[in-house]
């Protein structure tokens, strides 16, 4: 049995040469191997997305993919978002709208959402809950997520102008306009 | 997980080899969606793992070959949910794709490693029984086709032989008006496995095939000729009693955690009832078949 395969894959940008064992996951291989762990372990069995990354343009549940799999693949994890020390339009969103709470599931929903609006600029608030329906937020901030990541969509669009569920409310609206608000904006 | 070793043929003659020298210490691997989760759980313990993704024989794509559309086996669900020919013609099959997983499942996951897992559940099966899709297979002993009807046999047991892969997956393109859906039953919005899973087509001769799965040990297929089910007119009483005889066939498992056989029973009945309603109604709209 061969313990480990020679690959090569492109992680955020830059080049890896690596040695794999084969039953390891790419996801074990960024967080183990390569120091990422941006990309979480949660779930392992491909429900939550925390461990969403792009493979090749497409975000996929790097838990399961084998490492080898990745061989000759371009791979973007959350760390690779960001440019030239600027956050991408997504992520900075995330921060304006208050959508990150414990964080632990924001790598996978952030990532997801770059895929959503690389293939799908202009989604409606129903595409954007389909694309990100495999990425489970166990603090529940979904509100705040689907709303930055319209707003990052339509950076144009006047603030509190994003579709909204019906009854919801956002981090740092105005609490007093709600009767049973009792949380103070942030 | 436990290790193997891992194989990535560049053509079908050698991942067949290996796949025939290895007999049941192979599995080969496509999509990997429900093949990972099974290594690291330890229910597969395979020696050896052949990855079947850089086959070039193995259709990439989605093409029309003469009356059919064919299915590449290394196509994933997203591309068969969103192709414009499969939505065209085959719309129960691009909705059925649409809800399998999450996106990053859909991105994985290929329409054949579903078929070869023989899900009792999966959510492309009744889509393929109505179309009278086609399975093509390569092995040691040459091509056939296999109809999808003959192809699943039980949970988890599909017709491959030992060494056989599937290459690619055939529809007939429509002969006639048409009109279908798809439509299953979970436990809760979102991704989750389906606890009725369901398709049907109403045809413009008067006929229709209904197809359900997750109530038995495999997916199944029934037609009517000439029936009321496919008359728009026709009353919710005539309706109820020719659709009766035709989930006969159910027989839900009790020992399935995810609903009793009781609630699958009464879904099937709610959804085959939703299900001919859409497709009589597409059917008299001559929209998506
Ligand atoms: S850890 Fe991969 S989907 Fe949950
Ligand atoms: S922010 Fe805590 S899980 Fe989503």
């Amino acid at each position: 049995m061969i313990d480990a395969y020679p690959i090569e894959v492109t992680v955020n940008g830059r080049k890896r040469s690596l040695r794999v064992a084969p039953h390891h996951t790419l996801l074990e291989v960024l967080r183990d191997d390569l120091g990422l762990t941006g990309s979480k372990e949660c779930c392992l069995v491909g429900e939550c997305g925390a461990c969403t990354v792009m493979l090749d343009g497409r975000n996929v549940d790097s838990c399961l993919v084998l490492a080898v799999e990745a061989d000759g693949g371009d791979v973007t994890t959350v760390e690779g978002v960001a440019s030239g020390g600027r956050l991408s339009r997504i992520q900075q969103a995330f921060l304006d709208h208050g959508a990150a709470q414990c964080g632990f599931c924001i790598p996978g929903q952030i990532v997801s959402a770059e895929a959503l609006l690389a293939t799908n600029p202009h989604p409606s608030r129903k595409e954007v809950e389909e694309g990100l329906a495999g990425n489970l937020c166990r603090c529940a901030g979904y509100e705040q997520i689907i709303e930055a990541v319209l707003a990052a969509a339509d950076p144009d669009a006047p603030a509190g102008s994003v579709e909204r569920a019906p009854g919801a409310r956002s981090v740092g609206s105005d609490p007093a306009a709600t009767p049973d608000a009792r949380v103070a904006p942030q | 997980m436990r290790p193997f070793t891992y194989e990535r043929p560049a053509t079908l003659a050698a991942a067949i080899g290996i796949l025939e020298a290895r007999g049941t210490e192979a599995i080969a691997l496509a999509g990997g969606t429900d093949l990972i989760i099974s290594l690291r759980d330890g229910s597969v313990t395979p020696e050896v793992v052949v990855d079947v993704k850089a086959i070039e024989d193995l259709g990439a794509t989605i093409r029309v070959d003469r009356d059919q559309l064919v299915i590449g086996a290394r196509v994933v669900m997203e591309d068969i949910a969103r192709d414009p020919r499969v939505r065209r013609d085959f719309i129960a099959l691009a909705e059925a794709a649409a809800v399998v997983g999450s996106v990053q499942i859909r991105n994985r996951a290929t329409l054949a490693g579903n078929i070869c897992n023989a899900s009792p559940a999966a959510d492309t099966a009744p889509a393929l029984l109505i179309y009278g899709a086609q399975v093509v297979a390569v092995g040691p002993g040459g091509t056939r086709r296999i109809s999808i009807d003959d192809f699943f046999l039980g949970p988890g047991v599909c017709a491959l032989a030992p060494g056989e892969l599937v290459t690619e997956i055939e529809l007939p393109l429509p002969a006639q008006p048409r009109g279908a859906v798809h439509v299953r039953r979970t436990r809760r919005r979102g991704h989750d496995l389906a606890s009725v899973t369901l398709a049907c087509a109403v045809l413009g001769d008067g006929s229709v095939r209904l197809s359900y799965g997750s109530v038995g040990p495999r997916p199944l297929l029934v037609t009517a000729e000439a029936t009321v089910l496919a008359d728009a007119g026709a009353s919710a009483e005539a309706w109820s009693a020719s659709l009766e005889p035709l989930l006969a066939a159910a027989s839900p498992s009790a020992r399935s955690m995810r609903a009793s056989p009781e609630y699958r029973l009464a879904m099937l009945r709610v959804l085959a009832l939703r299900a001919l309603d859409t497709a009589r109604r597409r059917l008299a709209e001559g929209a998506a078949a």
